[in-house]
């Protein structure tokens, strides 16, 4: 069969923040780029991002990017890297003020600067007090960011193809990537997009989890269609979860409703936060909260029919408290729980946010892969910037702010060795004479199928795998078992089958390619989660607890490097972090604690 | 309404920026929308195009539908009567 070659100098997979940030890099200098996108590039979900963008700008009150990188290296829990995350941070405020220049509405003090407020674990001196480092745009950071680079894309001359799912990475038989081939929605048909340079900035892959506080859109493209071409997959096992989202939907209900009196109860009406925190209670910290919640589903107290929520109660409040208090989640409650708040308690669930894993990149943005010895060996041609990539800056857990600024400084240093590169590089190279036929094969089979899987069905099957064996709070047994089940779930994902065979905008289809995409990442997250025997960051274990031998259950001795999760025959490797930064001394390990 | 462009209006519905819509969304493409006159339908594909948060804002009642907006009202109530419980 003839398939349609394109060629391009770069073509750059996703139009959230990192692919706009890269394809800035590339069309400014000239390159003929083209972005693919699965939605319009203003429909990515960067838009939901609203906390703001980390700077050290010290326009609010003096700061420095030192300090910055000790918030970052302390929240990764000594897991970033940290040449990686020097220099990120070093980048962070010309990164911002660029941002501005293309015309991003920043709030401003009164004298015209960019504002800054505090978020989260950011801290001036070295962790003595909270610091203004956060730049925002109202409650609408993500989405006037990528509004100001689309526009600036556009100027450019960045070719985008919009309702295009990319299906594959096309690799020679020296390694070296070639492209992509990519389905048009619109017919059905598969094109070769044949380039010099493909950058990957396809965000995260949360859906893997039952409830997870990401769109339907991350399905972790990217990573599938790096694992399907034999790169591994790096700390898959870490994973940003929040306590309280509404069970069955996601959406996220504010830490504020504890705070204003809500309480925790389990399925005999117990408030269950009295037996693990008995002072604090329902205002425990975050991590408290969640385990708790997790010990009571899984000691067979949670509620509804799988038994696998608790409820959030603030029926005995005020209903007025409520309405002007916690504006949003009465209607919050009705639209995606079906229950009134103030008549009923709310399900919820601890629920998934961020991914820290992904494609093992160098903070050049160039894809490296451990080989002849050599673990960060670059795959010529490939590149990864956002949450699909792993720099490492984030390691075990990311600071809130620090995932806008990673996708704009990795977006454009991606960006910018794509250039550098292809300067200095030759003419496209051959493809390989079967370019598309792993994709025409795998769409081939899910269209001829019979009695295969049911999509919806394996795709929930992997949901409540994740959730129950590897979610937020983790536990041994649970996680040897998960690694079966999700070997189970895996058998099905590969042996799908549609009813609808229509060319022209198969969504179906569609979402056949994507659990292909998503059962990648699971496994990944499975395994990699059941191997690491501390914990550490977001990967919390009962059986790692907190000792005095090992605070917080984290054992440097025998954990302290990056795991390499292998999808050609499923096996774990490790690689050292790196604790030297380009400038400044090492930020020297201690025990994690605010 | 066609295959092709109910197919094309779901995708555009089921991925959303924000969680919020594709739950909102997809709960309503398949509990509401073939209830629609051809009229609303077409309002429909109409409403789905606006930015997310704009949508959202609607959607939830956090904003009415005034000015150029204002003929969405009808349509954005019926979208918001059609809420479920999911934890089940």
């Amino acid at each position: 069969m003839s398939i349609p070659v394109l060629k391009f100098d770069a073509v750059i997979v996703g139009a959230g923040g990192a692919g706009l940030r890269s394809a800035i890099q590339l069309s400014e200098a000239g390159l003929k780029t083209a972005v693919l996108s699965k939605v319009f590039p203003t429909r990515s979900h960067t838009v939901a991002a609203q906390g703001g963008v980390a700077a050290s700008l010290g326009n609010s009150e003096e700061d420095h990017w030192h300090w910055h990188m000790y918030d970052t290296v302390k929240g990764s829990d000594w897991l970033g890297d940290q040449d990686a995350i020097e220099f990120m941070v070093r980048k962070a405020n010309e990164c911002v003020v660029e941002l501005e220049h293309y015309g991003m509405p920043f709030d401003r003090t009164d004298n015209g600067k960019i504002y800054q407020r505090p978020f989260g674990g950011h801290m001036s001196n070295f962790g003595e007090k909270p610091v203004r480092r956060s730049c925002a745009a109202a409650d609408r950071t993500g989405h006037a960011m990528l509004h100001a680079m689309y526009q600036r894309n556009v100027k450019a001359n960045t070719q985008f193809f919009v309702e295009w799912m990319a299906l594959d990475l096309i690799r020679d038989s020296e390694g070296h990537v070639l492209g992509v081939t990519a389905m048009e929605m619109e017919t059905g048909q598969v094109v070769i997009f044949h380039s010099r340079a493909t950058i990957f900035a396809t965000g995260g892959a949360g859906r893997i989890f039952h409830s997870s506080t990401n769109a339907f859109i991350n399905t972790g493209d990217g990573l599938g269609m790096a694992a399907r071409a034999g790169i591994p997959l790096e700390d898959m096992e870490f994973w940003q979860f929040h306590p309280t989202g509404v069970a069955g939907a996601g959406v996220l209900i504010t830490e504020g409703v504890r705070g204003e009196g809500g309480i925790l109860r389990n399925a005999n009406k117990e408030r269950f936060m009295e037996r693990y925190a008995p002072n604090a209670k329902d205002l425990a910290s975050r991590d408290v909260v969640s385990r708790a919640m997790t010990t009571e589903i899984n000691e067979g107290r949670g509620c509804g029919l799988n038994k696998d929520y608790v409820l959030l109660d603030i029926t005995h409040l005020d209903p007025n408290v409520i309405m002007k208090r916690l504006p949003g989640i009465r209607e919050i409650g009705l639209q995606f729980a079906g229950v009134d708040c103030i008549k009923e308690p709310l399900p919820v669930v601890p629920t998934c946010h961020y991914q820290m894993g992904g494609i093992p990149t160098h903070y050049s943005g160039r894809v490296v892969v451990p080989q002849d010895g050599n673990p960060n060996t670059i795959v010529p041609g490939f590149y990864a910037a956002g949450e699909c990539a792993c720099a490492s800056v984030h390691g075990a857990n990311r600071l809130g702010t620090n995932s806008l600024l990673d996708l704009l400084v990795f977006g454009k240093s991606a960006g910018d060795s794509a250039v550098e590169d292809l300067k200095a590089g030759k003419a496209h190279r051959d493809l390989p004479k079967d370019a598309a036929e792993k994709s025409l094969s795998r769409i081939a089979a899910i269209d001829n199928r019979k009695g295969g899987a049911n999509v919806h069905e394996t795709r929930l099957a992997m949901q409540r795998t994740m959730q129950t064996h590897a979610g937020v709070f983790r536990f041994g047994d649970l996680l040897k078992t998960g690694v079966e089940k999700i070997l189970e779930v895996e058998k099905a994902a590969r042996e799908l089958e549609i009813k609808d065979k229509s060319l022209a905008w198969n969504t179906a289809r569609s979402e056949a390619l994507e659990m292909e995409n998503l059962i990648e990442v699971a496994k990944a997250t499975m395994l990699s989660a059941e191997a690491r025997k501390e914990s550490r960051g977001a990967h919390v274990r009962d059986d790692a607890p907190d000792t005095p031998e090992f605070p917080n259950g984290r054992n440097d001795a025998e954990w302290l490097k990056h795991t390499l999760f292998n999808p050609v025959d499923n096996s774990i490797s490790y690689k050292p972090v790196n604790m030297q930064p380009l400038t400044v001394e090492t930020i020297a390990l201690k025990t994690r604690s605010y | 309404m066609e295959r092709a462009d109910y197919e094309r209006l779901r995708w555009r519905c089921i991925r959303r920026a924000l969680l919020e819509l594709d739950i909102t969304l997809t709960r309503f493409l398949d509990a509401g929308f073939a209830d629609l006159s051809e009229a609303e339908q077409a309002a429909f594909v109409d409403l789905v195009a606006l930015e997310d948060h704009e949508l959202w804002y609607l959607v939830s009642g956090k904003e009415e539908c005034e000015g150029d907006l204002a003929h969405f009202a009808p349509l954005v109530e019926k979208i918001r009567k059609c809420s479920v419980r999911l934890a089940d």
